[in-house]
């Protein structure tokens, strides 16, 4: 019972508290970068969420059957690159082998996630945390949906700004720059959730 | 000692190389045939993105042509070099599309439709049509803020010296943008090399057209009743001209009263029957819908030329070619 609560709280966790967007500030690139429209926000956050999950299920697997046994842990970040983005590439071929509508979708987002910190910084979380196998994964995921979260927050934000008087020196990345500050001050709200 | 380089190389070094060869097979394995024909469309593509033909992007429209969705004939920039291409890579005829061109149906220039109020504000059509339609006393003219002119992407559109947009035919290639930005939704899309225009686009009466434009159409239905080939309808109080029945005689530019229709009657021509050539079979003589030509079977016949139009239907019809247009 206290280990599925515990699984509760690291999605929960990932997803509000430690929103990977708002407070731990990883995945800024993508956060800023593709929340023009909603629809395209949503299809990044698919994307990243299946990658995040696939992520931390393989980091997983090298860090305690390869990086640990050859004691060359301090090789994790490369070792973690290199499964990231050998794990787009392979994603991108089986979606637009077996799916052809979602590569339509995602194809776009697929190799920007490639490069981004967010899902870096969550398979690294997964090992400093000493999480098991279980809680990697759902720590992937909740991680993604938090980023999707954000994302498609500040996405249905900026739409609505396009109609704005927004002043001219304000207008694009600056006023879309302090949103995401007080986008970030609000999820601080979330501080106390989980007592 | 040398341990602590070889491992960590080997350790990754192995990684990568299972990575390397399990994207090697999965590629392998998983290799999406991509079609060959939409890579050769793809590079033919003249990339402008335009939209014109209905797809999203120059891609859209070749993967919808490999498909065997499109035709080829639907890329306004390209044209029919394009489509020729287009049709040798997909094996197929290529149908000539009348390539198309923007056209503005308004003329009203500053001395001729009148203002209602002077407009000093934002330079643009959309903010001008805003506040009472516009500053034309015409709710259905050009404002000539230049609004279309901004939305070409082809520099094929400007603003005359009289405030009237106007469309140089040579370079428009028919994408449609400046249509799709007009807010008196005045531009249409029509077949290039048209012999008459409608230029005007008023759906108002007679008498409220007169009052606030010289040049507006009145609806007075003069040019359906004249036309030959009952080619004109009038609709809404405007002339609907069916460009497939248009025999191109000019008749109802000649006698439109307000100028509202466009036709190059200066270098309108004349037929001319070369007497040898002539044998007298009396085919233009029916082809003729306005009895411009004169002459008895097995004869040469003559052109009466005050009655002819330089329509162009007898020289289609004669059998020996011995009609020229002058």
């Amino acid at each position: 019972m206290d280990y599925i609560k515990e699984l509760v709280f690291i999605v929960i966790g990932a997803i509000l508290i430690n929103n990977f967007v708002l407070s731990r500030f990883l995945g800024i690139c993508p956060f800023l970068g593709v929340s023009r429209k909603v629809s395209t926000a949503m299809g990044m956050g698919m994307a990243v969420t299946f990658v995040m999950a696939m992520a931390s299920l393989i980091t997983y697997i090298v860090q305690y059957a390869v990086l640990e046994p050859l004691g060359i842990e301090y090789m994790q970040t490369i070792a973690f690159i290199l499964v990231i983005a050998s794990l787009v590439q392979l994603v991108e071929m089986v979606i637009r082998k077996a799916s052809p509508g979602l590569y339509q979708a995602l194809g776009v987002y697929l190799p920007l996630i490639t490069t981004n910190c967010a899902v870096l910084g969550v398979t690294i979380l997964n090992i400093q945390e000493e999480y098991d196998l279980l809680q990697t994964v759902l720590h992937g995921i909740g991680a993604a949906i938090g980023f999707t979260l954000a994302i498609v927050l500040l996405a249905g934000i900026r739409e609505r700004l396009d109609r704005a008087d927004v002043p001219k020196a304000m207008q694009g990345f600056p006023i879309t720059l302090i949103i995401a500050g007080l986008m970030a001050v609000a999820f601080l709200g979330f501080q106390g959730l989980i007592g | 000692m040398f341990s602590e380089i070889w491992i960590p190389v080997a350790g990754l070094g192995g990684l990568g190389l299972l990575f390397g060869l399990g994207l090697a097979i999965a590629s392998k394995k998983l290799a999406v045939a991509v079609d060959e024909k939409e890579e050769a469309l793809k590079a033919i593509m003249p990339g402008a993105n335009c939209g014109g033909c209905g797809y999203p992007g120059c891609e859209g429209y070749a993967a919808a042509l490999a498909s065997g969705e499109a035709d080829p004939s639907l890329c306004p920039v390209g044209g029919p070099v394009l489509m020729e291409q287009i049709a040798e890579i997909l094996g197929v005829e290529a149908q000539a599309g009348a390539a198309k061109v923007a056209l503005v149906r308004c003329h009203g220039a500053r001395d001729l439709a009148r203002d209602k109020h002077n407009y000093h504000g934002v330079q643009d059509c959309f903010a001008a049509s805003l506040f009472q339609e516009g500053a034309k006393a015409c709710a259905y003219g050009c404002l000539g803020l230049g609004t279309c002119v901004r939305a070409c992407p082809f520099d094929a559109i400007h603003v005359n010296e009289d405030g009237v947009a106007v469309v140089d035919e040579d370079k428009c290639t028919g994408c449609a943008k400046c249509a799709d930005a007009c807010p008196k939704n005045l531009i249409d899309m029509v077949p290039k090399d048209l012999p008459v225009k409608v230029l005007c686009h008023s759906e108002a009466k007679g008498k409220a057209v007169k009052v606030i434009c010289d040049v507006g159409c009145i609806g007075c239905g003069l040019c359906a009743k004249v036309c030959p080939v009952d080619a004109i309808e009038m609709k809404n109080n405007l002339p609907v001209i069916d460009n497939d029945k248009c025999i191109g005689c000019l008749l109802c530019a000649e006698k439109c009263p307000t100028n509202s229709i466009a036709a190059d009657l200066e270098n309108r021509k004349k037929a001319v029957i070369k007497e040898d050539a002539c044998i007298g079979c009396t085919v233009c003589k029916k082809a003729c819908v306005f009895d411009a030509i004169e002459g008895e079977r097995k004869e040469p016949h003559v052109v009466v030329a005050d009655k002819c139009t330089g329509c162009g239907q007898c020289v289609e019809k004669c059998p020996k070619d011995a009609i020229d247009l002058v």
